[in-house]
C-alpha cells in the first residue's frame, strides 16, 4: 500500500515535471533561437532566390501570353484584308463581264439592224418593181381587152350585115368600157 | 512505467511526443544545443528549398508539377496580402511569404508519425506573433506617428461611446499576439495529443482496436486540414494587422 502511494506519488511529480513541454521555459532560449535561424534561413531564400524566380516566371508567362493573343489578333486582321480584297476582286471581275456582256450585246444589235434595215430596203425595191411590173401587166391587160372588144363589136356588127364605120364603134366600145 | 502499474493499466502520456530533448546523448538544453527542435526546422528549410528554389529551377514557361505547386503558393500568398493588406502591403510579401512557408511545413512536418512538431510549441508561435506585433505596431507608428493612435478612435462611433470603444479597441489590440499564438500552438498540440490517446486505446483493446484505428483515420484526415487552415489563418492575421499598421484610420 505504502509502496504503491508512493509510486503514485512518484508519478505525480515526474507527470508534475513533464507537465506541458510547452511551459518548461528552460527550453525556450533554444527554441527561439533555432526559430530564428530557421526564419532567417527561409526569408534569405526567399527574398534572394525563391521569390524573384517565381515572380520572373509568372511575369515572362503573363508576356508570353499577351503577345501570342496580340499575334493571333493581327493574324486575324490580316485574314480579313485578304477576304476583302478576295471580294474585292471578285466584284470587280462580275462587273467587268457584265460590261463585256453588256457590249457584246449592244454590238449584235446594232449588226442586227443593220441587217434587218438592209433586208427591209431590199424588200421594199423588190414590192416596188413588182408592182410597177403588175401595173404594167394590167395595164397592157386593158389594153388587149378593148382590142378585143372593138374587134368582136366590129366582127358582131359585121355579122348582122350591117356596116359601120370604124370610127363609131370604136368611140361606143371605149365609152361602154369606161362606164 | 511506474504510472501505468498505479493507475492500473492505462496511462496514455499524451506530452511526450512534445518533449524538447538534445539530439546527441543526454544533459540539458542550453540555447545553443542541437535539438529535436532543430532537425525539424531544419528539415523545413530543407523542404521550403526543395519546393520553391529546386522546384523552379526549371523556370519553364510550361511549369512542372512542383513548379505549378511552388507557382500556387507564390500566387495564394500574393493574392492574400494584395487583397486583405492592399498594393503598398506587397512590400511585405516576402516576410509573410516566409511565415507562411515556415508554418506549413512546419504542420505538415509534424504530420508524419515519430516527428517532433515545432508549431506546437508556445515558444516557437509567441515568437513568430510577438515579432508580427512588434513590427506591425512599429511600422504604424513609423509611417504614421501619433495619428497611428487613431486606429483606436473610432470615428463612425457616437462620441459618447468613443473612450470606451477606445479602451476596448486597445485591449483587443494587446490580446492579439495572445490569440494569434495560441491559436496555433493549441490545434497543433491538441489534434497531436487526441491522436495519442486513440492510438493508447487501440493499444489496450485488442480486437475493438479497430475503432480506434479507423478514428485516428479520421482525426488525421482532419489534422491534414487543420495544418493548412491555420497556417493561412496565422497568415491572413498577419495580412490583417498590417493593414490595420499600414491604414489606421478605419
Amino acid at each position: 500500500m505504502a509502496t504503491e502511494l508512493e509510486t503514485a506519488e512518484a508519478a505525480g511529480h515526474a507527470a508534475e515535471a513533464v507537465g506541458m513541454p510547452q511551459l518548461d521555459f528552460s527550453t525556450y532560449p533554444n527554441q527561439i533561437f533555432w526559430l530564428v535561424v530557421t526564419l532567417f534561413a527561409i526569408y534569405f531564400v526567399l527574398s534572394r532566390i525563391a521569390l524573384p524566380r517565381i515572380g520572373a516566371v509568372l511575369a515572362e508567362r503573363q508576356g508570353t501570353i499577351s503577345n501570342d493573343i496580340a499575334a493571333a489578333e493581327e493574324l486575324k486582321l490580316r485574314a480579313q484584308e485578304a477576304e476583302r480584297a478576295y471580294e474585292k476582286a471578285l466584284a470587280d471581275a462580275r462587273a467587268e463581264a457584265q460590261r463585256i456582256v453588256a457590249e457584246t450585246k449592244a454590238e449584235i444589235k446594232a449588226d442586227l439592224d443593220a441587217a434587218t434595215a438592209k433586208a427591209d430596203a431590199e424588200i421594199a425595191a423588190r414590192s416596188a418593181e413588182a408592182e410597177k411590173q403588175i401595173a404594167e401587166i394590167r395595164a397592157g391587160a386593158l389594153e388587149s381587152v378593148s382590142e378585143v372588144a372593138r374587134a368582136t363589136a366590129a366582127d358582131v356588127i359585121a355579122a348582122m350585115g350591117f356596116r359601120a364605120e370604124s370610127g363609131a364603134v370604136e368611140a361606143a366600145v371605149d365609152g361602154k368600157l369606161k362606164g | 512505467m511506474a504510472s501505468e502499474d498505479a493507475t492500473g493499466g492505462v496511462n496514455i502520456d499524451t506530452m511526450h511526443q512534445f518533449m524538447v530533448r538534445p539530439l546527441f546523448g543526454e544533459g540539458a538544453v542550453h540555447w545553443y544545443t542541437p535539438t529535436n527542435v532543430t532537425l525539424w526546422m531544419g528539415i523545413a528549410v530543407v523542404c521550403t528549398v526543395l519546393l520553391l528554389v529546386m522546384g523552379t529551377r526549371g523556370r519553364a514557361i510550361v511549369p512542372s508539377r512542383i513548379q505549378s505547386v511552388a507557382e500556387l503558393a507564390y500566387g495564394f500568398v500574393y493574392k492574400m496580402v494584395e487583397d486583405v493588406s492592399g498594393r503598398d502591403g506587397l512590400k511585405y510579401f516576402p516576410y509573410i511569404m516566409s511565415l507562411f512557408i515556415f508554418i506549413v511545413f512546419a504542420n505538415f512536418l509534424g504530420l508524419i508519425p515519430g516527428a517532433f512538431t515545432t508549431t506546437s510549441h508556445l515558444a516557437v508561435t509567441a515568437t513568430m506573433a510577438l515579432a508580427v506585433f512588434i513590427g506591425v505596431t512599429v511600422l504604424g507608428f513609423v509611417k504614421h506617428g501619433a495619428s497611428f493612435l487613431s486606429l483606436f478612435w473610432i470615428t463612425a462611433a457616437p462620441l459618447a461611446l468613443r473612450p470606451i470603444l477606445a479602451v476596448i479597441e486597445v485591449i483587443s489590440y494587446f490580446v492579439r499576439p495572445v490569440s494569434h499564438s495560441i491559436r496555433l500552438m493549441g490545434n497543433m498540440m491538441a489534434g497531436h495529443a487526441v491522436m495519442k490517446v486513440f492510438a493508447g486505446f487501440a493499444g489496450v483493446l485488442g480486437v475493438g482496436a479497430v475503432f480506434p484505428v479507423v478514428a485516428i483515420g479520421a482525426i488525421y484526415a482532419l489534422e491534414f486540414l487543420v495544418a493548412f487552415i491555420q497556417a493561412y489563418v496565422f497568415a491572413i492575421l498577419t495580412c490583417v494587422y498590417l493593414r490595420d499598421a499600414l491604414h489606421p484610420h478605419h
